[in-house]
This record gives structure tokens, sequence and C-alpha cells, in this order.
């Protein structure tokens, strides 16, 4: 399974993420950029990452100048064709602009840039993302980010309840979801989620800084492991 | 060589620029004839003293400016640079924003954050982490909370979307900045020793190119803003204020280092204060060559800019790039693909003259040396007297200090002080984990932690000044200072390497305001030779006042240390919190009968005049000497220095860190309060397993470090002499959630 990470004007997470794809995972993984409109090669079995930063500043909106960029074509199309991709923070913004994913990040409900640990509560195991993490237990992972609370319409938040697509939900370091555990005012404390196709994900914490002993924390290395995880299943080696 | 269109020039015309007579003269000298109002504002610029360091050069030349780590000489460059081994090297710099954070502070402090990184860029190095050293007045003020609040996020908002971590900091409060904030912020970055670019134009004819940002009016004479006095006034000095934009710095930072791999780049600098004039003037003189620079060719934000707008605009985000003839094609490629502007507007010339055209006509003329710091700006020393307030502090009495009728209510009343509650919603507010390097989030200690990827090694970071002991005693408050900051590294598990220092101060010209810029300099260099921390190169800040109707204050004098150490190995990482019940609790140094200038004097009793607590620096260099070596020896499971609040806050906070009680004994020999609550120095508190407690004791004895055994790791309560002064949850409560109360109002 090979990553491809994408850099956007304004990415700064995309380091962070090729480094623990590459160094910590052991995955083979390339930088994509941005004006490129193809994918260098990434097929069927690999995973697009969209990572965290500041895509064109956020001007205007979060998200929202980056979902026209040349590359988000490509990448539109590699999820139709049920390729990997995983949005995280500005990565999760930039999908649900696209209309990859549903429902919109709006400013944090305290109005501030928030970061922090956070805990959240793994919601399915039917997700590529998460079916190697045990349920219910409390995942402790980092947040950063001023424009993240989880935003949709009932319909949409009924369909994403019926269809098992929410991923993640923030929760107290006892996986009890509460309204205090809810830094941001997502609403149903909504942290991450999936497209119905279940290819696409998107998730506002950082799984990315918290999977290396080094750093204190290794509770994020589950997600990648769990992608790692379904795809060799797929695609046997 | 009048201009059309400009304003005469005469004294007065040089007064209203901030040049004196004598100065006016010198110019006139230089240049063999009166100077053109655009030769004028140059050199009001340049010889300002943010650019020029005219009051303070004599006295920061007698720092130790030397070591056998430091790769480039202080104020050589950008940025102070060390090595760290392994083939690599640390730029680092602190830098004051003061002026424009007090007028506008959002833009203020974000484009202080802004400036700091171009610093270390400019050099090549990669910025990984940023510190900041804040100081606020009183903070139930409105005025305070929405300086604070726009402070606070115009950091945040800068550091975040760029994407360096602000790893580290502190923030103050004090009445003295009621008028007058401060905002220091310092940037540290990595590069690879021998990769680094140098701020020197050289090889007549190579092009000079501006690159990122096109130019506007934002920030005329910032410079000159900045050295004068703040007053009533200064809110109509707003254009001199300029505005950040973190997305083009990213940018910008992510195509200056790549233009710097094609090895087509000669020499760069970021413009900061003065602009095109600065960036020009320093890297001809450096190089001793000249530029001839066309400002028309300058892309500009707005029509009809004049040229010595052009010339002295501080509009953020930009850079100076001395090219290689024969390869702009290399350096252009790389800005267009990161959509920047890069636009050649002259080229190196021989002679070292500056010459400004605009439209094919030469508006301005100088010789590049004759405006710089080394070169023709003035350099001054002046007159210093003992400040009479130190009379107030001398008639001091301890004996007339009462002791608390209660010594859980004087705890709870110190421990609700703004100047010991957790800072949690200011560094909430700061991305403190992109690029994850940063150790010290799960593992917090005195210094923060920054590990170096591709090594085994990682930084040890931290600011530090508490400005009332200066103001006790500048010589050994900035002693302390420094002391303090190797503490924190030493406690961490860090060697100090070496510092930068941002000098805030007020009116150089107050006799009594440069006594305490020359004896803070002289504490420091002491305690810099001490500990073997060379000066870097910082920023000095005069001019921090408040104007009152009927009198000036000047702030308490405030030398900021920005101090960087070195993990030899990053699992030499110690941490402050305790970590288990049972262990026991140890205190290395000596006790005091000692409140001076403490928190629990100015905020419990409320009494502003104390002397300095007690310091001496060979027994600090001592104790910190032999903590090194109980770290590495790994005697120890946690570490936590002794500083505001006394040994009664660091036992807190290592309680607070771990959610685990602590029963602790006074020794009788001491006066209770201050043995708790006073902050003599060069103390350490250290928990020991009990298997290692024998080891640590026999340490202490044979190596001569004085050290008191306080008690023990135990229940969920902080005990002291068996009175229960309530569970740690109360305490920590009151500890995070104090500062967000505070703030909740504010606008």
């Amino acid at each position: 399974m090979k990553f491809g990470v994408i850099v956007f004007p304004g990415s700064n997470c995309d380091d962070d993420m090729v480094h623990v794809l590459q160094n910590v995972m052991g995955c083979e993984t390339v930088k994509l950029w941005h004006k490129d409109t193809h994918l260098a090669g990434l097929g069927k079995g690999d995973c697009i990452v969209l990572p965290g930063g500041f895509s064109y500043g956020d001007y205007l909106r979060a998200g929202a100048i980056a979902r026209f960029s040349p590359i988000m074509q490509a990448v539109s199309e590699f999820a139709q064709d049920g390729g990997f991709v995983f949005g995280v923070c500005n990565g999760f913004q930039i999908l649900c602009e696209a209309g990859l994913l549903p429902g919109v990040l709006l400013r944090n409900a305290n109005q501030q840039f928030i970061c922090k640990n956070v805990h959240l509560r793994p919601m399915t195991l039917n997700s590529p993302l998460t079916n190697a993490i045990p349920p219910n237990q409390a995942l402790k992972i980092p947040i950063a980010h001023a424009e993240g609370r989880y935003y949709a319409d009932e319909d949409t938040l009924r369909s994403l309840e019926t269809n098992d697509q929410i991923l993640f939900r923030y929760c107290d370091s006892d996986g009890q979801i509460t309204p205090e555990a809810n830094p941001n005012g997502a609403l149903m404390n909504i942290a991450g989620i999936c497209n119905r196709q279940r290819n696409v994900f998107g998730m506002m914490p950082h799984p990315e800084r918290a999977s290396e002993p080094a750093l204190g924390n290794t509770d994020g290395r589950g997600l990648f492991e769990s992608l790692l995880r379904s795809v060799s299943a797929l695609i046997p080696a | 060589m009048q201009v059309k269109s400009e304003p005469e020039v005469n004294l007065q015309t040089a007064s209203s620029l901030g040049i004196s007579e004598e100065e006016f003269q010198k110019i006139a000298d230089y240049l063999g004839r009166t100077p053109n109002f655009t030769e004028l504002s140059v050199y009001s610029v340049m010889w300002s003293e943010h650019c020029s360091y005219k009051n303070s050069i004599h006295w920061l030349k007698t720092l130790p400016r030397e070591g056998k780590r430091l790769l480039v000489g202080a104020g050589e460059e950008n940025a102070g640079l060390v090595d760290i081994g392994e083939g690599l090297a640390c730029a680092f710099k602190i830098e004051s924003h003061n002026h424009p954070s007090a007028i506008e502070p959002y833009q203020g402090a974000a484009t202080g954050v802004g400036g700091i990184h171009r610093d270390i860029f400019t050099m090549g190095a990669r910025p990984i982490a940023s510190l900041n050293s804040l100081r606020f007045g009183n903070i139930d003020l409105d005025h305070t909370k929405h300086l604070m609040r726009g402070v606070v996020s115009g950091i945040g908002d800068y550091g975040n979307c760029f994407g360096v971590p602000t790893v580290g900091g502190e923030v103050y409060f004090n009445d003295c900045y009621n008028q007058n904030i401060l905002v220091n912020a310092m940037s540290v970055g990595i590069v690879r020793v021998g990769e680094t670019i140098s701020a020197t134009a050289s090889g007549v004819g190579n092009p000079v190119f501006i690159v990122g940002s096109a130019t506007g009016k934002d920030g005329i004479h910032g410079a000159t803003f900045a050295s004068a006095d703040l007053t009533e006034d200064s809110a109509e000095d707003l254009p001199a204020v300029q505005v950040g934009d973190p997305f083009q710095e990213k940018l910008l930072l992510e195509a200056s280092l790549e233009a710097i791999q094609t090895g087509a780049v000669v020499g760069m600098q970021d413009m900061g204060a003065a602009g095109i004039t600065c960036s020009t003037s320093e890297m001809s003189a450096k190089g001793q060559v000249g530029m001839r620079i066309d400002l028309d060719k300058v892309p500009t934000r707005q029509a009809h800019m004049q040229a010595w707008e052009i010339l002295l605009s501080e509009s953020q985000e930009r850079m100076l790039i001395v090219g290689e003839k024969g390869r702009e094609a290399e350096l252009q490629a790389v800005f267009e693909k990161w959509d920047l502007v890069c636009e050649q507007i002259g080229e190196v010339t021989e002679g070292g003259m500056l010459e400004y055209f605009f439209h094919g006509e030469k508006i301005a003329e100088v010789p590049a040396d004759s405006l710089v710091l080394g070169g023709g700006a003035p350099v001054y020393t002046r007159e210093y007297t003992r400040p009479k307030y130190l009379e107030k502090i001398q008639r001091f009495k301890p004996s007339s200090v009462p002791a608390p009728a209660s010594f859980p209510d004087a705890a709870k009343k110190l421990w609700s002080s703004p100047n010991l509650i957790s800072r949690r919603w200011v560094y909430e507010q700061y991305d403190s984990m992109v690029r994850t390097n940063t150790m010290s989030t799960n593992a917090p200690s005195d210094a923060a932690i920054v590990r170096v990827k591709g090594s085994a090694k990682a930084l040890a970071l931290t600011t530090d000044c508490n400005s009332g002991y200066v103001y006790a005693d500048s010589y050994v408050g900035t002693m302390i200072a420094v002391a303090e900051a190797a503490r924190n590294i030493v406690c961490s598990g860090g060697i100090p390497v070496a510092i930068t220092n941002c000098l805030n101060f007020g009116n150089p010209y107050n006799p009594e305001v440069y006594w305490q810029f020359v004896h803070a300099i002289r504490g420091m260099g002491d305690a810099c030779r001490k500990f073997d921390t060379p000066v870097t190169g910082g920023n000095v800040s005069f001019y921090n006042q408040s104007v009152y109707q009927d009198r000036t204050e000047p702030i308490y004098p405030t030398p900021t240390i920005g101090m960087v150490g070195v993990l030899e190995d990053s699992s030499l990482h110690t941490t402050l919190n305790f970590k288990e019940k049972g262990h026991h609790i140890y205190m290395l140094g000596t006790p005091h009968n000692d409140l001076g200038s403490s928190e629990y004097l100015r905020h419990v009793c409320q009494i502003p005049f104390s002397p300095v607590p007690h310091f001496d620096l060979d027994e600090e260099f001592h104790i910190q000497q032999n903590l090194s070596q109980i770290i590495r020896k790994k005697l120890i499971a946690s570490a936590h220095d002794v500083s505001e609040g006394g040994l009664f806050a660091t036992l807190v906070e290592s309680a607070i860190a771990s959610k685990l009680g602590f029963e602790v004994e006074s020794d009788q020999n001491f006066r209770k309060d201050a043995y708790w609550f006073g902050e003599s120095q060069s103390r350490v508190v250290v928990s020991v397993s009990p298997q290692k407690e024998d080891e640590l004791v026999n340490y202490l004895n044979t190596h001569n470090v004085p050290f008191t055994r306080l008690g023990e790791v135990k229940g969920e309560s902080v005990v002291i002499d068996d009175e229960d002064f309530g569970i740690v949850q109360e305490w920590e409560q009151v500890y995070l959630e104090s500062m967000a109360k505070k703030m909740e109002h504010a606008i």
C-alpha cells in the first residue's frame, strides 16, 4: 500500500504525516503537489492523505479554496473509484468543502483556536480506519484547530447514524460521551466520519501527533495500523 | 540633491524624524551636503535606536560573545548560530514588538512572531519552535484583558498558520505594564552546518531581488516609532504598525529554503524594520559593496506610492536576495512555483554607495557604511545615576511582615495570584505540537523539550526574567534571570549552551533607567560567563514607559533571557511531576529566612518594595552542575526548580502534574512563611524512589550539595506539618480555571 500526501500551499502537517507513514509505519509515501492533475501512479488499494494546516491561509473559510486545486479533481475521481482518501484537520475541512464528505466544520463554539489533548471514542469496527481498534476505549489524541465544530442538518446526521458513518466522537477519559468532553461544540460530539462507501475518512484530531513513544502518546497508531491491515486484507501481498 | 514634491529639509524636519542637531550635522558631514528628505528619512530609521543600538552597543560589547559552539559572532548575522553536534546547528533569536502591540495588540504581536521567524529562515535554517515572553498590566483591568486577548490570538494565529509550534514562554502581570505591555518573541531553527546563508551582498553585477509580498504603505517609520516614548497620542501612529500574513510567510519560508538549495543565492536578508533601506544598507555594508536599486521596479500594493514610502515601508513577508548573475531564472522558477513575487530591483555595485532611483531619477545616494551599526551610526554612552527608589527597597524590614494568621488561607491567597495560576487559557490557543517534536506536551518539564529528528538529540528551550527582581537589584536580578533559565534547562535534563536576550527598558536618556540597563548588562555578563552561555545576539527595546498626566513611569527593567540547551540524548529528559506514592521528596540547595521580592510579599502582603532574594552565583552553579550529574546517573524521578511562589508553589505544581498528594515538614530554624513562600534562589525539588534514595543521599554528601529531606509523595492532599491544606484536585481547579474565568468577559 502506497500513501500520497498532498501539499497545498499552507499545508503544515504534511511533513508530520509523511514522517509517521514512512518512518514510523514503514510505508512507501510520496508527496503530491496541489498543482498536479495526476496522482503519481497511486491506484486502488493506495491512500491519498490530505494533511492538516492552513491551505490558502484558510482565507474565506477553511478548505474553501483548496477544493478548487487542480489535484482535487483527480482525488475526487480516485475516491469514486474506491481509493482510500483520509483527511485530517484541514484535510477534513477540505473533504467536506469538496463534497466528498457530508457536513461542514464551523468556528469553534468558544471562538478560539484550541490545541490540546482530547479523548475520542471509536464508534464502529466497520471501517478501514477503525477496524483494528478495540471498541469503546477512549483514545487520547490532540486537536489543533479554530474551525472544528462539526455541523450538518438533521437528515444528514440521521443518515450518518443509520449508515454507521460516525467514526469518532469526543468523550472523556473514561469513554463517556458528555457535553463537557466536547471541545468545540461539534454536533453529537462528532470528531470524525466516513462516507457511505467507507473509503473516504475525515477527522479533526491529529493521529499523526500521537503515534510515537518519543512524544509520550501512541494512541493514534491504531488508526494507521487499521488502515494497513484492511488494505493488506483487500490486496494480498 | 533636491527631489521635487519632497518636503524641504532643515533642523526642524530632522527633529520631527527623531534626529538630533548633532546627528543632523554628522549626516551632512558624511554626504558633504544637506540630505534631501528621502535621505534624511533613511538616516532617521537606520540611526533609530531600534536599528543602530546607538545607546546600548557600548555596553552590549562587554557581554561574553564567544564560545567554542558559536558558529557566527554575536550580531554578525540575523540570528545567533550554535553548533549542537552531529553536523547540526541551531539558529535562534528573541525580539521585541512592544510598541506596536500596545497600539494594535493583534497585528503587533502577529508581526512580531513573523519577523523573528524570518530572521531564522533567512539564514537557511528551518524554524522548529517558538517561544515568547509577555508582560501585561493589572489583569483585572478591561484594557489589559483587551490587550491580552489580542496579543494571544495574534501570536496564535500567526504561528499556528505558519506551522511552527509555540512550545514555551512566560506571562507575567504587573501594574508597571498597564500602558506599555511587552511582547517578546523567540524563534529556534535547525540547519546543517555549512548550509547557512549570510546576509552579505557580494559580486559586483550580481542581481538584487525582492521576493515575497508586494510593498504597501504599512509600517512606515515603524523603527522610529519603536524608538520613542509611548504617549497618549501614540494611537495616531497606527499606520506605523504592520499587518501580517502568515500564509505568505509560510510560502516564503518554503520558497526561500528551496531557493537556497539551488545554490544560486549569494546572500539573503529579511525585511523587518526599515524595509528595503535596512536590508540594502546592511547587506552592502557587510560585503563592502554598493547597490543600485530601482524603486519603481518594486511591486507595490497600491498605486502612486512615493519613492521614500517604498524605501521605508515595513510591509511584512519580504526578503532581499542577492543572486548569482546568470542564474536568475533558477531563482525565479522557485518563487513562481510557490506563487510568490520575485522581482529584480537592482544590482550589486562597486564602491559602497547605495543609489536609489525612481523612474530613472536618482532620488537618494548615501554611503552604505555610514548608515549601519559598526559603521557610521552614532554610538553614545549615557549618564547614569543610582535610582532613588532603591532607598525604599533598602528600608524594608522582614520583621515588619507579620506571620499569617492561617497558613492554609495565606497559601490559597498566594495561589490565586495571576502570576502563579496556570497559563492554560493562553497556551491552548497556540499550536504547541505541530512538527511532532514537542516532547514536553505529555511529559512536562521546566524547559520545553523539542527533539531533533534524525538525531538522538533534543533541544531544551526557555525564556525567563523576573522583572521584580531586576527592579529591586538590576545586577543580581539579571544574574538570576540567566541562572533561572539555566536551571530550567538543567532540571529538564539539558546542558545550557547559549542565550539570546531581549532588553526591555525605559527611556535611556533617563539616568536612573540607564543605571538599570548598565547594571543589568553587568549581571548578565557575569552570569553568562559562569554558565559558559555566550550571548549570541538579541534585541534592545528602550522607551518602554507609561505616561501619566503628572509623571512618567518606566516599566520594571525586563532583560528577558532566551536560552537554548542541548540534551545529548533525548532519553535524559527529566520531568517535573511526581511519579509514585512512596517516593521521597528532597530539596537541593539552602533555605533562607528570605521573603525578598517574593510573590507572597507582593500579592498577599501588598508590599511592593523589598530586596532581591538571596542569590549566590557560585552556589547556583554548584547545584546545577551536580543536578546535571544526578540526572545522568538516573537517580531521581522528577526535578522542578523553586521560583515564583517559593517551595510551596513548586511542590503543588509537581503534585498537580501527577495528581498525587504529598506530606512535608517545615524546618524549625526558619520563619515558616519564608520557608514555604520565600524565593531565595538556587533550589530544586526532586523526588526519588526508595530504592535510589541512599545512592542519592550518598552522592549529595560526597559532593557537598546542601539538601533537605522535605517529605514524601503520599495520599491525595497537600499536607504540611500534619496540617491538611486540602486535596490536590482543589488546588488544580483553581490553578487551571482561574485565568479563563478572569478572561471570560474580555473584549
